[in-house]
């Protein structure tokens, strides 16, 4: 009964999860498109949580959905030059362009199709069972990352910290020092 | 109790509730400010809610011709569900709460996230300058003062080891946690302030800089959608800081429930008064306030508490 549920639930996510996918890439307005890839990220969250991980749901929209997608949306409202815009990027892209692109991924469409047919319908197979709701704890997650994964956490967090060194270099100009001086006077 | 009823009981109650903090706070602001306030409508003026709703439903829904127009109507709607969709996870007292899941601090986090997404789309889809200018100011706001709200709510985590909110309720029976936690409840609630856009922080409706920030074009039910959900907001944060820093529905005596609504109340009323005592700061003070001194204590907040959490476990 509730297997069943999930399956249908899981269903329904993954069609939007295509729908949404491509009217990304479809639509013509930029804001529309980034709106239905913030679709795409909550409906993969979704499926995250069907799948029983919970703390990658949450992540997933905290992250992508809450944070990076703003930060795109932010930038293209400031850029946004509605049919102007659109006017150019007919110009630069035309049909011709994207044949190469095309083929190739239709290429590997094909193959995914293949795969998934001649994959046999064995149970230890995660993609072919039925959704399972084991719940992973934040716990198992904390105790894997800083257990057998520590060193990953680790150099992540120096990769972090160099771009985040890197970009206070870029944007450093009279302006921002000139912030930085009223903050010292605060 | 049928599980659907729970739910609906406390939704309506909070819906009644929003709409009727709009009165309590022109009510309080003015017994602060040696006025008397709305006081004609009903008795002590309670009815005049009612009437401004009247008001507001009846007036005409304009929705204006260079808008976008669905991201135009959807964005009200997004910031009502995102505060409501927050309360599911607050335990009211021990058998009055929605729903139970481990995560529900992250849920909280991923909901508090998402609703920045209502204002700047408001901005965007209004196609004014002012709108625009709002929306950026929030979203830059939001979003930096999202990293002390995480931050600061991690040292709650670490004191209760755990990320459920029933569960943090249980482990403050002894000492709240704000006896704990002095320096991440102040960080909290800023954070809270700025989450919210309520006055002092409220830079992207300043309207002595850009009319109505966000929501200058709005009329009718949609502006009252921002508007009750921003006091739906306060409500939220206030029951938040009940339940993370000060016991939650515990306390003696009084039944559990009852609890609650005093505390919460007691921080809808903190709110308030904030409004009626603090001036606005300027744009780039917030920041610089936020990345410069916020970012750094929260920081040593979570450092010491877990410092002092492995010493103490040995």
């Amino acid at each position: 009964m509730l297997d069943d549920m999930l399956n249908t639930i899981f269903i329904i996510t993954a069609a939007i999860i295509l729908i949404s996918a491509l009217l990304t890439i479809t639509a013509h307005n930029v804001v529309h498109a980034l709106l239905y890839l913030v679709v795409t990220m909550l409906a993969v969250s979704l499926i995250f949580f069907i799948l029983g991980a919970s703390f990658a749901a949450a992540l997933q929209i905290i992250i992508y959905a809450g944070a990076i997608m703003v930060l795109f949306i932010f930038v293209t409202m400031m850029l946004h030059q509605g049919e102007k815009s659109l006017a150019q990027e007919r110009h630069l892209f035309n049909f011709s362009t994207s044949i190469t692109a095309l083929f190739l991924s239709s290429m590997l469409f094909f193959e995914l199709i293949f795969m998934l047919f001649l994959t046999p319908a064995d149970s230890a197979n995660r993609l072919v069972t039925a959704p399972s709701s084991a719940i992973i704890t934040v716990k198992d997650i904390g105790t894997q990352l800083y257990g057998p994964y520590s060193l990953l956490v680790v150099i992540s967090a120096l990769m972090l910290l160099s771009a985040l060194i890197t970009a206070i270099h870029i944007s450093k100009s009279p302006v921002t020092s000139e912030i930085k001086t009223k903050a010292d006077n605060l | 109790m049928d599980s659907w009823l729970t739910p609906l009981i406390i939704l309506v109650v909070l819906l009644l509730l929003g709409a009727w903090s709009i009165w309590l706070e022109r009510r309080v602001l003015a017994l602060w400010q040696d006025r008397l306030g709305p006081n004609r409508v009903g008795p002590f003026g309670l009815l005049q809610v009612v009437a401004d709703m009247i008001k507001i439903f009846t007036k005409e829904d304009w929705v204006p011709p260079f808008a976008d127009k669905v991201l135009f109507i959807i964005s009200p709607m997004i910031v009502m569900i995102m505060t409501l969709l927050g309360f599911a996870i607050i335990p009211f007292a021990p058998n009055i709460q929605i729903a139970q899941f481990d995560h529900a601090l992250l849920f909280l986090l991923a909901i508090s996230s998402l609703s920045v997404y209502s204002i700047m789309l408001a901005g965007f889809s209004s196609n004014s300058k002012y709108a625009l200018l709002g929306a950026m100011r929030t979203a830059a706001q939001m979003i930096s003062y999202e990293v002390f709200m995480g931050l600061a709510l991690m040292g709650v985590v670490i004191l209760a080891d755990d990320f459920s909110l029933s569960a943090i309720v249980a482990a403050q029976a002894d000492v709240w946690f704000i006896c704990y936690q002095p320096l991440g409840f102040v960080l909290f609630f800023i954070a809270g302030i700025a989450e919210i856009h309520r006055a002092p922080f409220d830079l992207p409706e300043a309207e002595t800089e850009i009319v109505a920030g966000f929501h200058t074009e709005y009329s009718s039910m949609k502006f009252g959608m921002f508007f009750i959900g921003e006091y739906l907001g306060v409500i939220l944060i206030s029951s938040l800081i009940t339940t993370l820093y000060f016991g939650g529905w515990q306390g003696p005596f009084l039944p559990p429930l009852l609890w609650f609504i005093l505390k919460t109340g007691f921080f809808i009323l903190f709110f308030i008064l904030l409004r009626a005592a603090i001036p606005r700061p300027r744009y780039d003070q917030l920041m610089v306030f936020a990345w410069y001194i916020l970012l750094p204590l929260s920081l040593l907040n979570l450092l010491v508490t877990g410092a002092v959490k492995l010493s103490l476990l040995g």
